[in-house]
């Protein structure tokens, strides 16, 4: 084994400054090496807006995820949902560096000599009505029904959409879609089957499934509606129109909800708000809330460093 | 031995820091270890004659945080094995897949007591939804049986998932198939 035991950690003061910001391992780069040229025709703001609506959606459901750490009915379940979170974490990365790359702009200015990585940047230094997420992700958790129906829906649509990105004709996004297919599925058999579990468990954990169900239905819209500028990168070959994921998506949804026995719920889509859903920046309460724990560390130590 | 491949055969040595059993050449993780000379392959000219080697490594998974400890790694060996100028790339496409994992990697997982992946499902259109309790049952590294059962789909790292043997009684680790 010789000395990799010990360079652990001796690589974590790799290089001549031994002070790391605070928030990472200092792999600075997630996309360092990858073309990260844009196609040809496509607008870079545009590109980099996208990607923002589609690492916002990850981190977010991420952070919510996270908060489940230590709280689930067992261990098993703990280490399940963490492994999500940790998926979707890597996804935002990615993500969020590629939007990074593709439009600087899009990066909050901070102080000139800043050791925050761009991603880092976009995660931590933008406040709620620049995130791009749909509103589903960022409301409050519940029970651990809740976080089952929560991700059941978000990782049904969230697959659908990753299957057809990997025909994206950006390579940077074609091949996080395509490494998305292999985690997302995991994430939803897990939540598909733990429906299943509650849905045919006992009256109480029946009964909580579908409340959550019921409550959460309402922001399911949302991630099958298109904003225009995914109607404009869908058109580019760039992105995908999630309006034309909602024929599967409805039918994956309803094998879960017919093996399970439990009805279609029939609540309208919570309203938009002058026409703004949370891909314009429209979000919840619950967004302020959630940044707030997200951010906070980052923004007292802008320059935080060991 | 070339410079080329002698660069290769070290990078070959590196571990994977989560799963030390095996090399990163073994997992699959590494991809690529090419030699340029300065001024070549879009690599800075710099006043001194050293060649780089760039070294390419794909994670396993999205998140996987054992990325920068690789690389750091990888650097590390490199540099002390005579070639002070390293470039670690990230390579994203095509995605890793258990299936890269090599003979020796299999036979150095079941020698400790890690159940080796089965073949990765492969599909480019809608993926099947899956709600049965497990998708085979993999042999029990200790003792063989096939009498084992999924505890969880997820374990300590991103890469395996928990099972449990009916007839040695003992838990075990799975390297998942993708």
């Amino acid at each position: 084994m010789s000395d990799d035991d010990e360079s652990i950690f001796e690589g974590l003061i790799e290089g001549g400054d031994t002070s790391q910001w605070a928030f990472g391992t200092d792999f600075e780069d997630p996309l360092s090496g990858v073309d990260t040229t844009v196609p040809d025709g496509v607008d870079h703001t545009e590109l980099a807006r996208y990607c923002l609506m589609l690492g916002d959606d990850a981190l977010i459901m991420s952070q919510r995820l996270s908060e489940w750490c230590s709280r689930a009915p067992d261990l098993e379940e703990d280490i399940a949902l963490a492994n999500i979170a940790l998926d979707l974490l890597g996804q935002a990365r990615l993500l969020l560096a590629r939007a990074a790359a593709a439009d600087p702009g899009v990066v909050p200015a901070l102080p000139e000599g800043s050791p925050v990585p761009a991603e880092d940047a976009l995660a931590f230094f933008r406040d709620a009505g620049q995130f791009r997420n749909v509103r589903l992700t960022e409301v409050a958790n519940g029970d651990f029904a809740h976080v089952v129906v929560r991700l059941l829906l978000f990782s049904v649509a969230r697959l659908a959409l990753l299957e057809r990105l990997r025909a994206s004709a950006d390579s940077v996004l074609a091949a996080v879609a395509s490494k998305g297919v292999k985690e997302v599925t995991y994430h939803r058999d897990w939540a598909g089957r733990w429906f299943l579990t509650l849905a045919q468990g006992t009256e109480e954990s029946h009964s909580r499934l579908v409340k959550a169900l019921d409550d959460l239905w309402p922001l399911q819209p949302e991630l099958v509606s298109a904003h225009p500028l995914e109607l404009s990168l869908a058109q580019a070959g760039v992105g995908v129109d999630p309006a034309s994921t909602r024929d599967e998506v409805d039918a994956v949804l309803d094998q879960v909800l017919a093996v399970s026995g439990v009805g279609r719920p029939d609540r309208p889509a919570l309203a938009a708000v002058g026409g703004r859903t949370g891909r314009h920046g429209m979000h919840t309460e619950a967004l302020s809330l959630l940044l707030a724990e997200m951010q906070v560390v980052a923004r007292a130590h802008p320059g935080g460093r060991w | 031995m070339n410079v080329r491949e002698r660069a290769a055969e070290v990078a070959a040595q590196v571990r994977d820091p989560e799963m030390p059993m095996l090399t990163l050449a073994d997992l699959g993780v590494l991809r690529s270890v090419e030699v340029v000379r300065p001024g070549d392959g879009g690599v800075e000219r710099e006043a001194d004659g050293d060649e780089v080697v760039i070294a390419s490594i794909t994670p396993t998974y999205t998140g996987c945080p054992a990325m920068a400890t690789m690389r750091d790694d990888l650097v590390h060996r490199l540099n002390g094995a005579g070639f002070p100028r390293v470039e670690v790339r990230v390579v994203l496409d095509p995605p890793w897949s258990s299936d890269w994992i090599s003979e020796r990697g299999r036979a150095a997982l079941r020698d400790a007591g890690l159940s080796a992946p089965g073949a990765a499902r492969r599909s480019s259109g809608p993926v099947g939804l899956n709600l049965g309790p497990t998708r085979h049952a993999p042999a029990c590294p200790r003792c063989g049986s096939t009498a084992t059962r999924l505890t969880s789909e997820f374990s300590g790292t991103a890469c395996k998932a928990l099972y449990r043997c009916a007839d040695c009684l003992e838990p075990f680790e799975h390297v998942k198939e993708i």
